[in-house]
């Protein structure tokens, strides 16, 4: 069976290293791993998506609509733009921080209300602020590693050593918060 | 080794592994990280960035016809830049291997057009490679200049965007095939693509296609996969892998990696052993209608569009009805994130200006400056390709002169754009004395594709310095007279130089001059600009909440809703001081560190 798992969010969030530790991981332990990016815009404030497949053995490296097995959002409106591409069975884990786009700024257009209720209310939802909880650890820009963390509780697989392949991957003086956020990460599941 | 790679890292790694020693590129979305990373084996690969995919292309077939294996990369619209080459090398062929590596973008993600540059294939009559995974555009580099070095032939590989930017396992040797350099012989009627020999070199080309196809018959990379035999599919590159997907062991699969020239024997074979044949292709009908013009019965074009990419979901849908249940709920509330010019972009403040002069046309090119057609600047009426920008605007302000409309063109360009196919235009602005005003945006960097040096940066792609390119003496020795270069950062210089530029009647150049925000400042950034970092905050007391400043469509300017003044955000503010200027309450204040 291939796993799905989406991570969406906004440029600059650092999905793109929370996917990388999570398909190395995934690789490491033997799977088939694909995944996908698009990104091209990210620079400029556009939504960034990583498509991450594992399995035995995996064809398209693509998640269709409806596909998801997990879906993790890195902020709430994210979430609700890519919610149809969960399976109605499965998991969604959504960071409690909001980005507003450009037309909002200028108050052209308005951040939509009650967007947590509505996705508690389709799908199996964790809602955790990892914004705080980093900023607690003192870095907010380790909000990734939370949701990465609470990412690895969702799926269960606890054969592979999270905690060295951030030591890795991660520079040196920033090992030691990024363990602990993996870690506050995984006690909020 | 086994690593998981992009398809763009793959081929890099490909190039490494069998032996290229030459590789030049012009940057563009989805090939640009092709050279990035090929750039990191500079110990054994020379690569550079050209001025334009033409220039690129034609550095790489030097580099085949005197000895060495060469790579050039592009992305699809590019390769319509360099095709004037590309047909003749067809006919003069190699001698150490060529491959030229064109990414297409179905469902333009970063592209202004879908094109399906296989068609190139058959056109110019080159072999033509479609990996479906990175491992296969690593093996397939390898292939590829094989071939080309058996069959004296240029070879294409096609990629597409999923391709480019999705990562897979790929196995990687510690080793890197050492080519012997092959000796360079004077070969007159094989080079020298002159009527004479170009005739005899067509009917070579022609016998050289037979073996082609004798190849593509028997190559593994054209494979079967039976399983159930009521479906039959043919499918290339990203394709397969979604019908795979989607199928599973419900059809069999004629997988082809080598699609120019076509197995036809083995397709006909195929399609006479599965019920029902399916041509599964994103962009054109390219194998169907080939297959087709066999006599063989198929569907494909008939039920898939063509327009924007599949998906394993579609597929599965539509041959197999399939559906899958999906969480359907309102997001009719949720906004689109469209890319704007960041804080600090120096374009804002150009554009600012601008857009507030009437009576305009402006001629638009493509950069991150193409985002002015937003709102709230609305300050560029066309973008066609790259350096079009001053073409079009010369045709259209002659066409304007004709009709005796009184409307001024503004051609507005970024610097890589300017070297890239810019400069031509130029020459023919003087040359036919035109009074289209020309503005180079000169951020010191090609920025829209992710910040790579160019001929004006000073640096070239191994990070060694490189003698930079001074735009305003290249407009003055195309013999254009009026250049300023200015600050786009200073309101009322814009306006002013703006101003002075409409009431010349003959060509004249405005170059605006200042880093981009996100670029890699060089030592020389750093001596010319100083520290342009700075912060600005808004006295709430003497913000009268007018909104002026929110025309300048800064990221980091929003309305508060508490105050209902406006507010700085001071993670994203990085000083550009537009804001300051435009407040007409003089609200608005820098930061004194
Ligand atoms: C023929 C062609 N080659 C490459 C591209 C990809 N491309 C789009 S914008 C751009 C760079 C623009 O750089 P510059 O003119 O300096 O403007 P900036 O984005 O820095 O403002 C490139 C290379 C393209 N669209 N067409």
């Amino acid at each position: 069976m291939v796993k799905n798992i989406l991570l969406v969010g906004v440029g600059g969030q650092g999905t793109l290293l929370a996917s990388k530790l999570l398909t190395t991981g995934l690789m490491e332990a033997g799977y088939d791993v694909k995944m996908n990016e698009i990104h091209g815009m990210s620079q400029r404030g556009g939504s960034v998506s990583s498509h991450v497949r594992y399995g035995e053995k995996v064809f398209s490296p693509v998640i269709d609509r409806g596909a998801a097995d997990i879906l993790v959002s890195f902020e709430e409106m994210e979430a609700l733009r890519w919610l149809e591409y969960l399976k109605p069975e499965g998991k969604v884990v959504v960071n409690k921080f909001r980005s507003n786009p450009v037309s909002m700024l200028t108050g052209d257009t308005k951040y939509p209300e009650n967007i947590l209720d509505l996705i508690t209310s389709k799908a199996d939802a964790i809602i955790l602020d990892a914004c705080q909880i980093a900023e607690k650890l003192g870095n907010s820009r380790v909000m990734n590693i939370v949701l990465l963390g609470a990412l690895i509780e969702v799926i269960g697989i606890n054969s592979i050593d999270w905690e060295g392949l951030i030591e890795k991957h991660v520079k040196y003086d920033f090992v030691d918060i990024n363990i602990k956020a993996f870690k506050a990460g995984r006690n909020q599941v | 080794m086994k690593r998981l790679m992009t398809g763009n890292e793959a081929i890099a790694r490909g190039a490494w592994e069998y032996g290229i020693c030459f590789a030049s590129a012009y940057p563009g979305t989805p090939s640009t990280e092709i050279l990035e990373n090929i750039a990191l084996y500079n110990k054994d690969i020379y690569s550079e960035w050209a001025p334009n995919e033409k220039v690129a292309l034609e550095s790489a077939i030097g580099a085949s016809i005197a000895g060495v294996r060469s790579l050039s990369a592009m992305k699809h619209v590019g390769v319509n830049v360099a095709a004037d080459p590309l047909f003749t090398f067809a006919y003069t062929g190699v001698n150490s291997g060529m491959v030229l590596i064109s990414a297409d973008d179905p469902g333009m993600h970063s592209s202004q057009n879908e094109q399906d540059n296989r068609n190139y294939a058959a056109f110019a009559k080159i072999a033509m490679f479609e990996p479906s995974d990175s491992q296969e555009c690593k093996d397939m580099v390898g292939e590829a200049l094989k071939i080309s070095e058996d069959f004296d032939i240029p070879a294409l590989i096609r990629i597409t965007t999923r391709i480019s930017h999705s990562k897979g396992i790929v196995v990687c040797e510690d080793e890197r095939l050492e080519m012997p350099n092959k000796p360079y012989i004077k070969k007159m009627e094989k080079y020298v693509a002159v009527p004479a020999h170009s005739r005899k070199l067509r009917i070579n080309l022609e016998d050289r296609q037979k073996r082609l196809a004798e190849y593509s018959e028997t190559t593994s990379m054209n494979s079967i996969e039976w399983e159930n035999r009521g479906i039959g599919v043919i499918a290339s590159g990203i394709v397969y892998q979604y019908a795979r997907e989607a199928l599973g062991d419900g059809a069999s699969y004629l997988k082809l990696g080598f699609t120019h020239p076509l197995p036809m024997k083995k397709i006909r074979d195929f399609a006479s052993k599965v019920d029902k044949l399916w041509v599964i292709e994103e962009g054109d009908p390219y194998l169907e209608n080939q297959i087709k013009a066999a006599g063989i019965i198929c569907s494909g074009r008939d039920t898939f569009s063509g327009i924007g990419e599949l998906s394993a979901g579609e597929i599965g849908l539509k041959i197999a009805g399939n559906s899958c249940e999906v969480l359907s709920s309102d997001t009719s509330k949720v906004v689109p994130r469209p890319p704007a010019f960041c804080a600090g972009c120096p374009h804002r403040g150009f554009f600012y200006q601008l857009g507030k002069m009437k009576n305009l046309m402006i001629t638009g090119d493509i950069g991150c400056y193409a985002l002015a057609f937003n709102k709230p600047f609305n300050a560029i009426d066309t973008v066609i390709c790259m350096g079009a920008s001053i073409s079009t605007g010369h045709g259209a302000q002659k066409a304007f002169e004709i009709k005796g409309e009184d409307r001024r063109v503004v051609a507005v360009l970024g610097d890589s754009t300017f070297f890239h196919t810019g400069i031509n235009s130029l020459l023919n602005i003087v040359y036919n004395n035109s009074k289209t005003i020309t503005c180079i945006l000169d951020n010191r960097i090609t920025g829209m594709t992710g910040h790579q040096e160019n001929p004006g940066s000073g640096y070239n792609l191994r990070g060694e310095p490189a003698s930079a390119v001074n735009i305003e003496e290249v407009c003055r020795s195309l013999g254009v007279k009026n250049i300023q270069t200015i600050n786009p950062n200073d309101l009322k210089k814009v306006k002013e130089t703006l101003k002075w530029a409409m009431e010349l009647d003959e060509p004249v150049v405005i170059i605006t001059r200042w880093p981009c925000v996100l670029k890699k400042f060089s030592q020389e950034d750093k001596t010319e600009f100083g520290n342009i970092f700075s912060k600005y905050h808004v006295d709430i007391e003497a913000c009268t909440a007018c909104k002026a400043c929110l025309k300048a469509g800064c990221p980091a300017i929003s309305l508060s809703k508490d105050s209902k003044k406006v507010e700085i955000a001071q993670a994203s503010c990085t000083g550009c001081g537009v804001c300051a200027q435009i407040c007409p309450a003089e609200a608005i204040f820098r930061e004194e560190i």
